[in-house]
């Protein structure tokens, strides 16, 4: 059949799904607002320069063969009164180029925190969606820990959780495994509220016309939860999970800080902080500085974004 | 009503029991404490002895029964790491954690609802403006960052202030309190500051949106028509109607105070139970661990049932 005649519209050529994306409603919102392009910026720019932290770093602070204990102190862009050597952020009392452990300290936080919102993500949203869809017990007994875990703050259950991990490992493998443990702590501080939203929208969703037809057409109850519900009940998760990124990568600083979280050996931004404020009072602020304000930037990008996402994706708010 | 109570006190036994099993099975599962406690050099009689000492030859329901009678008359054995009874370094410890959660709750509260009430009249003036600003940046700001900016600003510029410890403290019969010296009021200020930003900035935005939405009521139109001065109308009438939802949430917030002293008392190396608690993680000592978990849950329900009760009280909409 030949329609091009009959047919005065062109029609629309297929379009990529990024082009949809720019164009829809909220791709609207973000070319409109400088806050969230300038905090996707600060994030992407962030994210990249931990990804390719070996490539960026002028030196590599964690080998010990590097390392020049004469370097040590060295004030950010002045040249190292022993050496001469000269590093843009200075160095700590190892003589460890700061710029260079605070590419790799980003590394470990932004893992540990996308590692513990994605862990706390599928363990939520697994949650919410069996409370929701069954309903009866199990939703009893999910809601009943959920109400028990959310009397308490989601840090104090974290640090409880790192200790009682830290209790089982054997001592020799703790180092090893405390990233690890890190990430179980945060995700299992944090899948409440996942679960709690997932089972409200499932409660919501489940009683509608599409579900009932899959029902009808024999569609077991996994499918039906996993392939028509649970891709209607994602956008407030995925406002939920921006702003727990910030919310976890603070938890995880501030674990680090407290000297229950990453190992000196594998500093994130928290641990380097804690070591920072050791030299604060002796003058050497810089080795506490950076790493804080890096800390500070990426917490406020992501919650802006967070906080964006919202508006963008909840209409009435607006 | 009174169904409403029973059932709600009935939950907070269940969560006080579920906490408890939680308490118990760190005891019974978690390390080995007698590898801690002892050193390199040890004998098979050493570590007997003490296995019998600490009652882990037991079987697991005598263990578990005799954890759940000591712990209602607040007996959580030894300490692992300092060697002393649990009851008596938490009893120690606990003053110096509620002073300076009672003072950082006073002014989260006063200055927040001060200056949630500024900001929601002159809502368009540049101070309130600043406030705003600065209060989102607040929010954003980790705890231990503020503190130890503000170690940095005080004690390290200027020297105004201490950075770390109580200053003198006084016993008042087996309470040590440092409100009785010149330099334990003066120690109070950073940490309690730093303690009672985040929600000072929340009970702030409460108290403030709480404002704008009240003082768009008829009744505010009808009080200043019958030419009521602006305080009168502000704070007798408009404050007064906001209060609930603010007793709510500073009722709730304080929990978070208690939690979050952990973080300043660590900042500010204050003796208080929140660093005995980071220090019993670190040398994965379960007795202190277990106690404070055990200590804290029953505030934290305590608290959360009072908050609930006394919304019944105070909005008469709740007693159906």
């Amino acid at each position: 059949m030949t329609d091009t005649p009959l047919d005065p519209v062109q029609k629309p050529r297929a379009r990529s799904r990024l082009a949809l994306a720019w164009d829809s409603d909220v791709g609207y919102s973000f070319r409109r607002s400088p806050v969230a392009i300038i905090s996707t910026a600060v994030t992407l720019l962030l994210i990249l320069s931990a990804v390719f932290a070996p490539l960026i770093a002028p030196h590599e602070p964690f080998n010990p063969a590097t390392l020049n204990l004469m370097n040590g102190f060295t004030p950010p862009g002045e040249p190292n009164m022993f050496t001469g050597d000269t590093f843009v952020l200075g160095t700590d009392d190892q003589g460890r180029d700061v710029f260079s452990t605070i590419l790799y300290g980003l590394r470990i936080s932004l893992f540990v925190g996308f590692a513990a919102v994605t862990f706390a993500l599928v363990l939520g949203i697994t949650l919410g969606l069996l409370a929701g869809y069954l309903g009866g017990w199990t939703e009893t007994i999910i809601m009943r820990v959920a109400d028990v875990q959310l009397t308490f703050p989601s840090i104090l259950v974290a640090m409880l959780i790192f200790g009682i991990a830290k209790g089982i490992t054997p001592i020799e493998y703790r180092d090893q495994v405390a990233i690890w443990v890190l990430i179980l702590a945060i995700g299992l501080s944090d899948w409440v509220q996942f679960a709690r939203v997932v089972r409200g929208a499932t409660l919501v969703e489940k009683n509608k016309e599409y579900v009932q037809a899959a029902r009808l057409i024999g569609r077991s109850a996994p499918a039906i939860m996993l392939r028509h519900i649970l891709p209607n009940v994602m956008s407030p998760v995925l406002v939920i999970a921006t702003i727990s990124l910030a919310l976890a990568i603070i938890a995880e600083a501030t674990l680090s800080f407290l000297g229950v979280g990453a190992p000196p050996t594998e500093p994130s931004l928290g641990t380097l902080i804690r070591i920072g404020q050791g030299f604060l009072f002796s003058g050497e602020w810089w080795i506490l500085f950076f790493p804080a304000c890096t800390l500070l930037v990426l917490a406020l990008a992501v919650n802006l974004l967070g906080d964006w996402l919202r508006d963008a994706l909840n209409p009435r708010l607006r | 009503m009174l169904s409403y109570i029973i059932r709600r006190v009935l939950q907070s036994v269940l969560v006080l029991l579920v906490v408890g099993l939680v308490a118990f099975a760190m005891f019974r599962f978690v390390g080995d404490p007698v590898d801690t406690m002892l050193g390199q050099e040890r004998t098979i009689e050493d570590i007997e002895r003490l296995r019998d000492n600490l009652g882990l030859n037991d079987p697991f329901f005598v263990q578990y029964w005799n954890f759940l009678q000591r712990a209602v008359q607040g007996d959580f054995g030894i300490s692992y790491r300092q060697g002393r009874p649990v009851a008596e370094i938490i009893a120690e410890r606990l003053p110096a954690t509620l002073e300076l959660a009672m003072v950082s709750g006073i002014f989260a509260l006063g200055l927040g609802i001060v200056l949630g009430v500024f900001t929601a009249i002159r809502r368009d003036g540049w101070a309130a403006n600043t406030i705003m600003t600065l209060s989102l940046l607040g929010v954003s700001l980790p705890t231990f960052l503020i503190g130890i900016l503000l170690i940095y600003i005080f004690s390290v510029e200027f020297s105004l202030l201490p950075t770390f410890g109580r200053g003198e403290v006084t016993q008042v019969g087996g309470w040590s309190t440092g409100f009785l010296t010149s330099s334990g009021l003066v120690a109070l200020i950073l940490p309690s500051i730093t303690l009672g930003l985040y929600q000072m900035t929340l009970i702030m935005r409460l108290v403030r949106s709480e404002m704008l939405e009240v003082l768009r009521q008829d009744y505010i139109r009808f009080a200043r028509a019958r030419g009521l001065k602006d305080k009168a109308i502000n704070f007798r009438h408009a404050l007064k109607n906001t209060l609930v939802p603010v007793i709510t949430v500073t009722g709730l917030q304080l929990g978070s105070i208690i939690a979050f002293a952990i973080i300043t008392e660590t900042v500010f190396q204050w003796p208080g139970v929140g660093l005995l608690f980071i220090n019993a993680i670190q040398f994965v000592d379960i007795p202190v661990m277990a106690a404070y978990l055990m200590l804290i849950s029953v505030m934290f329900v305590a608290i959360n049932l009072a908050v609930d009760l006394l919304y019944v009280a105070i909005d008469p909409r709740l007693r159906a």
